[in-house]
């Protein structure tokens, strides 16, 4: 059976969830092969084995906190050379994105970005435009790279254990071609990632202030365990930052229950959101498009429903 | 300074999108045609570049006739020229093409700085200014929500998800900005007069020595099997908040397990 070389996510050897996602995806194409850059395996091996990787190809080494991408994507070319992969699995990230691409160019292979789904034959599932159409396509030179959507499918354990193989890493001219001078962490909430999140409760237009989100919306988002959203009429009128902003041009969220509170529900923001699971939704305006989304809908104000549900949900713990 | 922006035209990212049934490519008569929102924040960082200092903006990109519109109206920003490359050929092309024909027409141009919005919001890969940067041999210096050029160097502020990384490297670089970096301008009246007689240049595949048998549909390295549009969802229940609204949702999310 050919191997699948996947990309492990991790800050520091603390795993991303979507990597062992990933390694339970390659296990329905071929063989599960992680592939562990930077600093931090030791601790990673036997997790990343239990998950069903056979085996973790390891590199590490400073290059990889010190310059931009290259790095890794150096360490996944040669690999693919040197394995003839049947796939090359990489996080839907930022970085995920910029790495299968430049992958792509360097082993001259098709990439596919923003999978939910890859068939044992492997064939991509894609939902385009915001989830309004589902794509099915495939790379049809090379070996396939694939960044592939966290959330898309449900880690398993296999209580399995991994090989170790080191290899190699090189710092090329193209990689040392940026240096990486400082690393700031910004302000974290204790919040789950937005990007990751099960449960994403946003606020849009019906909030009406920034104090709205501090009291409304964020003790709701605490009482479920949640990530905060916003909708791009949130943000673009300051309440809450943009980085939280859920839609065309900000954040695309695939979560088990989205709750929707004050959103009408345009294109913008449904595009963003509406592949998820559940769909929850508070809105004044019975018309607003939103509700087509929903699972469970309530008409009605979001500043006497919300802190309501609130006080429920803590009641409950 | 020479900066290079390179643009796309999308469907306006508040209308439906939709594939052609007949090849699966874009349908771009679907909607109304604009510069990609994302790019002009890269347009507004190339002109205060220039504008703290000296030098010429350029817009360049990739696309059916329609798109010189796209070219003039980001020129009309206040850039100085544009670079329109349209051929048949390039008919659904995909990300790897799109970066060898970006590549092949900047080569040589000898500019300083290459600048893209970090993704098109039709497409959403977030791929080309990498594979741009990996072409041309350039520092990838891209997902930046503040530059500065500084001499021959430049240092960005690279997004990441825990805060930002301060990335330098030396120029010509090709560099991404995220959306948010600034606030992009409106064209004046002035400019956009003088959008209208700046130079442009509109290039073929032969005119910037590519080969027609390595872009578009039919060369591409991936292929659409099939689309279908989502199946509408069922409706779900929604009910009017009579003082009860708080507990039927808190029900709800019992039933569902949530709580």
């Amino acid at each position: 059976m050919s191997e699948v070389l996947v990309l492990i996510e991790h800050s520091e050897g603390n795993i991303k969830k979507v990597s062992l996602e990933l390694l339970a995806m390659a296990a329905g194409i071929g063989e599960p092969s992680a592939v562990f850059v930077g600093p931090g395996a030791d601790a990673a091996i036997a997790t990343l084995g239990d998950h069903g990787a056979k085996t973790v190809y390891v590199a590490d080494g400073q290059a990889f906190l010190d310059h931009v991408v290259v790095p890794t994507v150096d360490v996944l070319a040669k690999l693919v050379a040197e394995k003839s992969p049947a796939a090359v699995l990489i996080p839907s990230s930022a970085d995920g994105k910029e790495i299968a691409g430049r992958l792509a160019v360097a082993i001259d292979s098709g990439v596919i970005t923003d999978a939910v789904a890859v068939s044992a034959d492997v064939v991509a599932t894609q939902n385009v435009f915001g989830g309004a159409t589902i794509v099915h396509s495939r790379v049809s030179k090379g070996t396939p790279v694939i960044t592939v959507r966290t959330n898309s499918i449900a880690p398993v354990q296999s209580g399995g254990s991994a090989t170790r193989v080191d290899v190699a890493a090189e710092v090329s001219a193209a990689a040392g071609a940026t240096k990486v001078v400082n690393r700031v962490s910004v302000q974290k909430s204790g919040r789950p990632d937005l990007s990751e999140a099960a449960i994403v409760v946003s606020g849009g237009r019906g909030v009406g202030s920034d104090e709205g989100f501090a009291s409304v919306i964020e003790p709701l988002a605490d009482s479920l365990g949640a990530a905060v959203g916003a909708s791009r009429a949130a943000t673009d009128a300051g309440w809450y930052p943009h980085q939280f902003q859920v839609g065309q041009t900000g954040k695309t969220v695939s979560p088990q229950l989205y709750v929707a509170n004050g959103i009408s529900g345009a294109i913008q923001h449904r595009a963003g959101m509406q592949t998820s699971k559940t769909v929850v939704v508070v809105n004044k305006d019975a018309d607003a498009p939103i509700f087509d989304l929903a699972d469970f809908g309530v008409v009605g104000d979001l500043h006497s429903v919300v802190p309501d549900l609130t006080a429920r949900v803590n009641a409950r713990k | 300074m020479k900066i290079c922006v390179c643009v796309k035209q999308v469907p306006d990212s508040w209308a439906e999108k939709k594939l052609t049934a007949s090849d699966s490519t874009l349908d771009r008569a679907a909607a109304d045609r604009v510069v990609n929102e994302l790019d002009e924040y890269a347009v507004e960082e190339a002109l205060r570049i220039v504008e703290a200092g000296e030098g010429e903006v350029t817009i360049l990109s990739m696309g059916p006739d329609e798109a010189a519109d796209s070219v003039r109206k980001a020129i009309s920003m206040g850039a100085h020229a544009g670079i329109h490359i349209s051929d048949p050929a390039l008919h659904g092309s995909d990300a790897l093409a799109t970066s060898l024909v970006l590549a092949k027409a900047l080569e040589g141009r000898g500019f300083d700085l290459i600048m893209f919005g970090s993704e098109s919001t039709d497409a959403r890969m977030s791929v080309v200014p990498a594979m741009v940067s990996a072409r041309l041999g350039l520092p990838q210096m891209t997902f930046a929500n503040k530059v500065e050029v500084s001499g021959s160097n430049l240092t960005i502020h690279r997004v990441t998800d825990y805060g930002y990384d301060e990335v330098q490297s030396s120029l010509p670089a090709v560099v991404s900005v995220v959306e948010k970096t600034n606030e992009p301008r409106y064209p004046s009246f002035k400019n956009i007069m003088a959008a209208k007689k700046a130079p442009m240049e509109t290039l073929s595949l032969a005119d910037i020595g590519l080969d027609a048998a390595t872009v578009g549909l039919a060369n591409a390295w991936s292929e659409v099997k099939d689309f279908a549009e989502r199946p509408a969802k069922a409706k779900g229940t929604v009910i009017t908040d009579e003082g009860n609204g708080a507990e039927k949702i808190e029900e709800f999310l019992v039933t569902q397990k949530f709580i």
